[in-house]
């Protein structure tokens, strides 16, 4: 009896493990798939193309030319190819200016005719239509549009997921955006949050200790929204009357938040680690007539170093992974960071501001998967360099 | 022989708890002196006051006077205890060698007292690990981690590492304790050949140890030094009966 008990608690504990190794691979699949299944995609709507006169000798129209087309900052073909012809924009919304209700039918079954003469009459025409209202014919023809390319979806300097006719996503800003801002909190929080430990862990007297340690294990269970509040009330101000800035959501509004946000988790791992140095080794040191100081640098932080690595680790991933705060204090401009002082977005706040509006399964939703596959591969990079750093220096 | 060590009416208190009462004794330069008694007789304690590692512990008070050299240890202030560690060299019951290479363990006690000539460390390494008989051992891994030797050896880079920098006195507290009876053999010829540079007091709870390589032996009972004599007289004639059923294993 008793040893059923044992087999079916031991068979019970490995289906655990399994289960939630599995569900974290499957987490990881999931959003690969959707991320990637992004790519090579084109950036207009399903069903969709552009129309030109079929003199018209331009190959292909990418997301950028399209937007400047149609943010009338091309005006003449002859910006993009050799046909001197002004650029006339026609959708769907110009047709009720443009022809009758008789010219156009009942349910539209004249539009193709109607945009047809219409696109042969102006051979500056570019038009953007269903596919299904409007067949080929041979005055017209679609320009093609090239896929997304992971180089471009990299390295595009330009975030547009909305945009229409053609959607673009350049997460360079986003990215930068990211690393700009938790690097700098990182470097903010680790000096402090490792003085703070050795201060908890080897100076303060245990009366200290004892009310500091909580309080700041505390600080770690307040929800990042609330933390945004502050960072909006007390630091964004301050921030704009420091530098005198027009607005104080900036990228160094970010940082210093999220250096505070990572603090606790800093502080308390780190902590931990260096308590977990033996007395004995420390009393060793002593023994050698080594000075308090020198015993803390030169043996417990060695001992502690891939505790203190964990916590850096732990800190970066806060940092990276922020959104709430950061969304509310970072001004979310997708612009490329070129100052401190200016707005910044970062991935995650990118992907919570849109996914609320993004249609589900749709281009605008799979890039903001995309986007997160990449903050699991900045994550994953930067933790992986942290501890190879870290092995090295110990060894050495 | 001149006195190397002095200790007066010596009391020691640990919070309420009375550890040492009273200890009196005269420790001879360039001897090996075995502090033997049950667990918690206070041995241990004793032996952590000349070099002030009780210093550590919260609560700690003590009472008498302690003399090293005719100077009171106690009576410093507390930035000449870092130099008078530096006279007094500990080896611990557990090896407990630092997180870096063996030739960085050794070398530590140099650096931090501010050794920075790279000739003169290397040169003192390798004296110390030939006083502790580890060098034919380790000098062609002197890189490598010190947690990759064994326990044995552990104890013994240890023991170099506190003679590196010098030391007149030797503190072990039962040195031996956790190793195997061949690494134990090595530790006790050591002292043995030590002890014409040193003065070393060792704690150990194994009674041939003591008789093998003291000169001189102190018996605690209770955090009172009941027989402080040289060793031949302690095993083979003592004042005492509590002393002599310790050592027979009557009691203890």
């Amino acid at each position: 009896m008793g040893r059923l008990v044992e087999r079916s608690a031991e068979g019970l504990i490995k289906a655990c493990g399994f289960a939630s190794a599995l569900i974290v691979l499957l987490i990881v699949f999931f959003l690969f798939k959707e991320g990637i299944s992004f790519l090579n995609s084109s950036p207009v709507e399903d069903h969709y193309a552009l129309f030109v006169h079929s003199g018209n000798p331009v190959t292909q129209l990418d997301e950028g030319q399209i937007k400047d087309l149609f943010d009338k900052k091309i005006t003449n073909w002859n910006q993009l190819t050799n046909y001197e012809y002004p650029v006339v924009l026609l959708t769907a919304g110009d047709l009720e200016r443009l022809f009758t209700p008789e010219q156009l039918g009942k349910n539209l079954e004249y539009l193709n005719a109607c945009v047809a003469h219409y696109i042969d009459t102006v051979p500056g025409t570019l038009a953007y239509f269903s596919e299904r209202q409007l067949g080929l014919s041979p005055a017209i023809r679609i320009v093609p549009v090239p896929n997304i390319s992971l180089w471009k979806f990299l390295s595009g300097r330009q975030w547009f997921p909305t945009a229409q006719p053609a959607a673009i996503m350049g997460t360079l800003p986003l990215i930068l955006g990211t690393l700009l801002v938790s690097l700098l909190a990182i470097l903010i929080a680790l000096p402090l949050g490792l003085a703070a430990a050795i201060y908890l862990a080897e100076i303060a007297d245990p009366r200290m200790r004892n009310i500091l340690k909580p309080v700041i294990e505390l600080l770690s269970g307040i929800p990042s929204v609330v933390y945004g509040f502050f960072g909006l009330v007390v630091i964004v101000p301050f921030i704009q009357n420091l530098f005198g800035l027009p607005v104080g959501e900036t990228a160094l509004a970010g940082s210093f938040l999220l250096a505070i946000m990572a603090l606790p988790t800093i502080i308390t791992v780190s902590e931990d680690a260096i308590r977990t140095c033996p007395i004995a080794v420390k009393e060793a040191s002593l023994a050698l007539g080594a000075s308090h100081w020198q015993t803390i640098f030169r043996v417990i932080l060695p001992y502690a170093s891939s505790g203190i690595t964990a916590a850096a680790i732990l800190g970066i991933g806060r940092a990276v992974g922020e959104t709430m705060a950061v969304l509310m204090v970072t001004g979310n401009a997708a612009l490329m960071p070129t100052s401190l002082t200016q707005p910044v977005r970062t991935i995650p706040a990118t992907i919570a501001a849109e996914l609320g509006e993004a249609s589900f399964g749709g281009l605008h939703f799979k890039a903001l998967f995309a986007l997160g596959c990449l903050l699991f591969l900045i994550t994953l990079v930067t933790n992986l360099l942290v501890e190879r750093t870290t092995s090295k220096s110990r060894k050495s | 022989m001149r006195t190397k060590i002095e200790t007066n009416n010596v009391h020691l208190h640990y919070g309420d708890f009375h550890a040492l009462k009273g200890i009196n004794m005269q420790i001879p330069e360039r001897t090996v002196t075995a502090l033997i008694g049950p667990s918690g007789c206070g041995k241990s304690s004793y032996l952590r006051l000349f070099n002030r590692m009780n210093d550590l512990i919260d609560g700690v008070r003590i009472d008498g006077k302690i003399l090293i050299d005719n100077t009171d240890i106690y009576a410093i202030p507390q930035s000449e205890v870092d130099r008078l560690r530096r006279k007094v060299g500990m080896v611990f019951q557990k090896p407990n060698p630092f997180p870096k290479t063996i030739f960085e363990n050794v070398a530590y006690g140099l650096r931090v007292n501010g050794l920075k000539d790279k000739k003169l460390i290397e040169g003192q390494v390798e004296k110390a690990l030939r006083q502790a008989a580890l060098w034919e051992e380790v000098k062609d891994k002197l890189k490598k981690s010190a947690f990759e030797l064994s326990g044995g050896q552990q104890q013994r880079l240890c023991i170099a590492r506190a003679m590196a920098i010098e030391p007149s006195i030797l503190l072990m507290d039962e040195p031996a304790s956790a190793l195997d009876p061949i690494s134990t053999g090595k530790i006790e010829e050591l002292i043995y050949e030590l002890k014409s540079n040193f003065t070393i007091i060792i704690v150990t709870h194994n009674m041939q140890q003591a008789s093998r390589v003291s000169d001189y032996t102190g018996f605690f009972l209770l955090g009172e030094l009941i027989e402080f004599d040289e060793t031949k007289k302690i095993f083979r004639n003592p004042e005492k009966q509590q002393t002599e059923n310790y050592i027979t294993g009557r009691f203890g």
